[in-house]
């Protein structure tokens, strides 16, 4: 589904502190499996997601998604691929505070306009979903870590992508919130959904619902881990 | 079409819960912006309001009005002077006037005593003995129709006059210490010889010719000045521009200061609005989406602030008689005229306000997040 040809990535590129993330990537990621980026800290795992996940652009190389080469195009177009492609769930879950569960949740839908009460039935559907129907309008501030980290999921999936991004998703969880973010992990799959993610826990990795492990070490893919 | 309507109706949603949740920070916001702008407007309609009433009050008085100068100073129209006038061609009517001024100690006021103009409203009321009275004085006085009032003149004479009526209240700007009283009382009471007058009024039959007509007046009376209507006119509007500059001016203080801190909360940014910004980009809003939202935010904010500051001017000017500004604006005196203002607004003025409140405003709100909203939306994966 998403094909990475020769991928490199440079920040502070001609500066005297440019610094390569990921140097030579070649990698292809299947429609519909669960691939987990694995490796050290300051590996490019989180590289690697941006770029799939079309917040950045590589430096070199290409990146096809389902056959459209996607590696140069201006960031509106980016932006209309990130919205209706992707669905991302970020390390610190990344929500807006002072607003209820329910509208972060509705929150990537707002630019794409739409009947505004079907939006918000649908994301009264997605947290219900993800037993939090409770909570939806309970701020989110004051909602546990697993509560954000599902409202988190809620709101990556509201506008129905096909490929859910989440970076470093059990960091923040306990032992029980992390098998219960597996089990949404596998619902999700079987609605079809690709899922990419980056990991260092050996709960997730060592799941059986991760079909594939792809290590990462100083920006290069590691064969063979 | 729709679909436009339903992203701005949900980026105004955002917006609403997104102010709602800086509930005291932007509340205070808008209460002193809508001061400001409760302040200008009502300096604005005021003045602008005041000018109409003493445009309306001035439209039926005389074209040209003829005094006569002697050393400089204004004297009495000697017999005679009539006569001649009305040889010089264009003029319609022309009619001699008699009024002057009495300082009566009691209230310590200023009065201006007057034989009403034939064919005057309150002409066929005056008759020897009695007087009709301005609203203000009757106030000052504690007057009625019918009650009696007594005036020491200058020769040192007593004359007392019976109230035969009040001006009406709607004339009140020009006729607050007013008293209009008969010829012949009027003479007796000043000691004007019949024959003379306090001046001249012209009426013209065009209106194009009163300039012309003014310049043969120079020359036919070489010791008397026109006075012609547009320049009465002229004075007034200039003595309310001034007395709004002046009020304008005290408000500058406050305006400035209004304006540094709209311009420091609009366009200063901080670190969790940046942060806001970096995961509406992550999540899929375009830089346009984050900008179209802080727009309505200004626009919200400085719009709800116009609208109520407009329409508390309004009521201010109008229902409660401007309280705030009357003594600047009205100008000074011991009888202060009571009016109430016909309510009138402007549109340029409405405009001009809108221009120079909302515009920056919003403006400055934009500025800071179009800088904050052209980062890359990765910086969010990093934070």
């Amino acid at each position: 589904m998403i094909k990475l040809t020769n991928i490199r990535k440079a920040y502070n590129q001609g500066r005297e502190n440019e610094f390569w993330a990921l140097d030579g990537i070649n990698l292809e990621i299947e429609a519909q499996r669960v691939t987990a980026l694995c490796g050290p800290s300051g590996s490019g795992k989180t590289t690697l997601l941006t770029i799939v996940g079309c917040l950045a652009r590589p430096t070199s190389g290409r990146v096809h998604l389902k056959e459209r080469d996607i590696s140069g195009l201006p960031e509106r177009f980016l932006t209309e691929i990130r919205r209706s492609t992707f669905g991302f769930v970020f390390q610190q879950f990344n929500l807006i505070k002072g607003l209820s569960a329910r509208d972060n949740v509705m929150l990537p839908a707002y630019p794409l306009g739409g009947d505004w009460r079907a939006l918000h039935d649908r994301a009264e559907t997605l947290l219900d979903s993800l037993k939090l129907g409770h909570r939806r309008d309970a701020r989110v501030e004051w909602l546990s870590g697993g509560e954000q980290q599902r409202v988190a999921i809620a709101r990556a999936m509201i506008n129905d992508p096909q490929v859910v991004i989440a970076d470093e998703p059990t960091a923040n969880l306990d032992t029980a919130l992390s098998r219960e973010f597996l089990a949404i992990l596998e619902n999700l799959k079987e609605q079809g959904k690709t899922i990419l993610l980056t990991s260092h826990d050996p709960l997730v990795i060592e799941s059986t619902v991760v079909d594939t492990v792809v290590n990462l070490r100083d920006g290069r893919l590691v064969r063979g881990a | 079409m729709k679909i436009w309507i339903e992203k701005q109706t949900a980026l105004i949603d955002f917006t609403l819960a997104s102010l709602a949740r800086r509930k005291v920070k932007n509340f205070g916001l808008l209460l002193v912006y809508m001061l400001i702008v409760f302040l200008l407007a009502s300096v604005m309609l005021y003045t602008s309001a005041l000018r109409r009433e003493a445009a309306q009050v001035l439209k039926n008085s005389p074209e040209v009005i003829v005094q006569r100068m002697v050393a400089g100073r204004h004297d009495l129209i000697p017999p005679g002077y009539l006569e001649r006038l009305g040889r010089i061609r264009g003029v319609q009517k022309k009619e001699g006037r008699l009024w002057g001024y009495y300082y009566d100690a009691v209230v310590k006021a200023n009065y201006t005593f007057m034989v009403p103009t034939a064919g005057a409203v309150a002409a066929g009321k005056v008759a020897d003995g009695k007087i009709v009275v301005g609203a203000a004085v009757a106030r000052e006085r504690g007057l009625v129709p019918g009650n009696l009032i007594s005036f020491r003149s200058y020769s040192g004479r007593q004359f007392s006059f019976a109230v035969a009526d009040v001006l009406p209240h709607e004339a009140e700007l020009v006729s607050a210490d007013l008293l209009l009283l008969s010829e012949a009382d009027y003479r007796a009471f000043f000691q004007i010889p019949a024959g003379h007058y306090t001046d001249i009024a012209l009426s013209v039959a065009n209106p194009q010719e009163v300039r012309n007509i003014a310049a043969k007046l120079a020359e036919t009376l070489p010791d008397s000045r026109p006075i012609l209507r547009e320049e009465v006119l002229r004075t007034y509007e200039s003595i309310f521009n001034w007395r709004e500059g002046i009020v304008l001016v005290l408000l500058s203080g406050s305006i400035l200061a209004f304006a540094i801190f709209a311009w420091e909360k609009a366009s200063g940014l901080s670190a969790e609005e940046k942060r806001e910004i970096g995961i509406l980009k992550a999540i899929g809003w375009e830089t346009g989406d984050v900008l179209k939202m802080k727009f309505w935010e200004g626009a919200l904010i400085s719009l709800t602030a116009f609208l109520l500051g407009y329409i508390a001017a309004y009521l201010h000017v109008f229902r409660f008689s401007a309280a705030l500004f009357e003594p600047v604006l009205k100008g000074w005196a011991v009888l202060y005229p009571r009016f109430e203002l016909v309510p009138a607004v402007d549109g340029f003025q409405v405009a001009t306000l809108f221009f120079f409140t909302v515009f920056p405003y919003t403006v400055a709100t934009i500025v800071p997040i179009w800088r904050a909203a052209i980062t890359d939306p990765d910086a969010v994966m990093r934070s």
